[in-house]
């Protein structure tokens, strides 16, 4: 689904991390931790081909990223969903909208009871005509993952997806996430959260990958 | 919520670049107006010089007063005689001083002018062989001189083609100041939107989806600011005074009947050039920023 081969990254002052070799197969659900700085958004960004690796090779869906044209990556994230770490909305749209538009921006039908049931369930009923400038932080991110989801992806990558909520709504959010992953959803989360990373692999197998040392670690069971 | 709806929505309805399009679409259809209606106005002038002195030509006696009498009977005969010539008529007096009253006064003593006999004729289809009957002329009355009315003509109906050729560099030059303020605009809200064109890629949209966000709200202010330039221009020509039926350079400038329609194809054609002008360019730099 998503497949690392060899991977490095290099902003320009060295590689933030060499020789990741990595799969996301379908179903799988991975954590990504690691010291801030480490690289862990770098890594999310090669995997919804905003950013081209340094070297090695990146495939989504099969498909090397660099191959890719323009509209053949935009339909490739058509099944990725991404919960960005600052959140990024259309801040003249209401939330209502923001959340539709991976389908709305795509041309795909958007059934307005799917919309109104997912706002629901991230506690977001009450702010669907808002602005996102309205929305305090915890919101913002729980809106983003409701775009992020809204049009069934088969692989959900979030970074940081809970740094601004409460330990219940990180919960309940997580659980969401696994419920998605349960119905064959890849997920991977960057997080350095250990407590909602534990709280999650009691619920689910979930692998750990750790940046450190500039290398990809996947993690024992130990953390 | 559909496609179409969103695609009208995603791009804020805010930025300088709308303005710039919707005062300069209305300014450039107001001249635009003005530029049809001389490029339409010229070429019924050429056309109207042409027909009333194409086939109406005088012949001029100066001759001393006791010749003169003799001079005309000549020429008329001549006249008579030379194939192409429909009529020929002696203008009276009374005709000849309301010719001159209208340039030199009322009160010009007329009697004491030595003026010279005018005898106006009117030419068939063919018109007559017009060297032939100058030297004719020229052999039985020395007096009379044979005028066509080529000497106006061809300068007048010069000057109304090369009007006419101002006015078709003028469309051009409008259209094309058009399409570069369009392409300018649609840099500029290209650029200033770079968080919505993020946002939009991040959750799959296409370039085309993207562009058309753009280039509709771009070729819709076109189109609204070119519809109030062109009423506004409509609404001028009208205000023009009138010139009694004829067609005059500077109170017949404006269009006549179903000429009257001809400005209303400016706004679609200013949608069209700004939908042209803003689609390829919003390709163009969508491109250049991965
Ligand atoms: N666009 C960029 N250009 C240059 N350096 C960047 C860019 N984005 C991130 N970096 C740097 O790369 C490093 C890793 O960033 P990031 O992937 O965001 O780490 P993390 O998400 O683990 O905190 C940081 O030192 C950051 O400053
Ligand atoms: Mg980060």
């Amino acid at each position: 689904m998503i497949a690392f081969e060899d991977v490095a990254h290099d902003y320009g002052g060295g590689p933030l991390f060499r020789e990741v070799s990595v799969r996301l197969e379908p179903g799988s659900f991975h954590f990504l931790t690691g010291p801030s700085g480490a690289g862990k958004s770098t890594f999310l960004k090669l995997c919804y081909g905003e950013l081209l690796p340094s070297f090695g090779v990146v495939r989504l869906m099969d498909r090397d990223v660099r191959t890719l044209s323009r509209d053949a990556l935009a339909e490739t994230r058509e099944r990725i969903g991404v919960v960005h770490q600052d959140c990024q909305f259309l801040d003249h749209l209401s939330v209502e909208q923001n959340v539709g538009l991976p389908l709305t921006a795509t041309g795909r039908p958007l059934r307005e009871a799917d919309l109104s049931d997912l706002l629901g369930w991230v506690g977001l009923g009450e702010q669907a005509e808002a602005l996102p400038p309205t929305l305090s932080g915890g919101e913002r991110q729980r809106a983003a993952l409701a775009r992020a989801i809204i049009a069934a992806p088969n692989v959900l990558l979030a970074d940081e997806p809970t740094g601004n909520l409460d330990w219940e709504m990180s919960q309940r959010l997580m659980m969401l996430m696994i419920e998605l992953n349960r119905m064959g959803t890849a997920v991977l989360i960057a997080t350095h959260d250990l407590q909602l990373i534990r709280f999650a692999k009691a619920q689910v197998n979930a692998r750990v990958m750790r940046i450190a040392g500039r290398r990809l670690q996947i993690a024992g069971a130990d953390l | 919520m559909s496609a179409r709806e969103i695609s009208r929505l995603v791009v804020p309805n805010r930025g300088q670049s709308v303005w710039l399009v919707l005062l300069s679409a209305s300014a450039m259809a107001f001249l635009a107006v003005f530029a049809l209606a001389l490029s339409v106005t010229s070429a019924q002038l050429a056309r109207n010089w042409s027909a009333a002195l194409a086939q109406t030509a005088t012949v001029r006696i100066s001759a001393p007063p006791e010749e003169i009498e003799a001079q005309t009977a000549i020429v008329l005969e001549v006249l008579r005689t030379t194939p192409g010539i429909a009529e020929a008529n002696v203008m009276v007096a009374a005709e000849q001083a309301a010719l001159l009253e209208a340039w030199l006064g009322p009160d010009l003593p007329l009697d004491a002018l030595p003026l010279p006999r005018l005898i106006e004729l009117t030419e068939t289809e063919e018109g007559p062989d017009r060297q032939g009957l100058r030297l004719r002329l020229a052999a039985e009355a020395p007096g009379a001189v044979f005028d066509d009315h080529t000497r106006w003509r061809r300068p007048l109906a010069e000057a109304a083609g090369r009007l006419r050729a101002f006015a078709l560099v003028s469309l051009g030059l409008i259209g094309g100041v058009t399409a570069a303020i369009v392409v300018l605009a649609s840099s500029a809200a290209l650029a200033s939107n770079g968080q919505v064109i993020r946002v939009l890629r991040l959750v799959g949209a296409r370039d085309r989806f993207i562009a058309l966000a753009f280039v509709r709200r771009i070729s819709s202010r076109a189109f609204i600011g070119a519809a109030a330039g062109t009423a506004l221009g409509m609404l001028a020509l009208r205000a023009l005074p009138e010139a009694g039926g004829n067609v005059h350079l500077l109170s017949g400038l404006g269009f006549s009947g179903a000429g009257w329609l001809l400005p209303l194809a400016i706004p679609p054609l200013a949608m069209v050039l700004a939908w042209a002008a803003s689609m390829a360019t919003a390709f163009k730099l969508l491109r250049e920023v991965t």
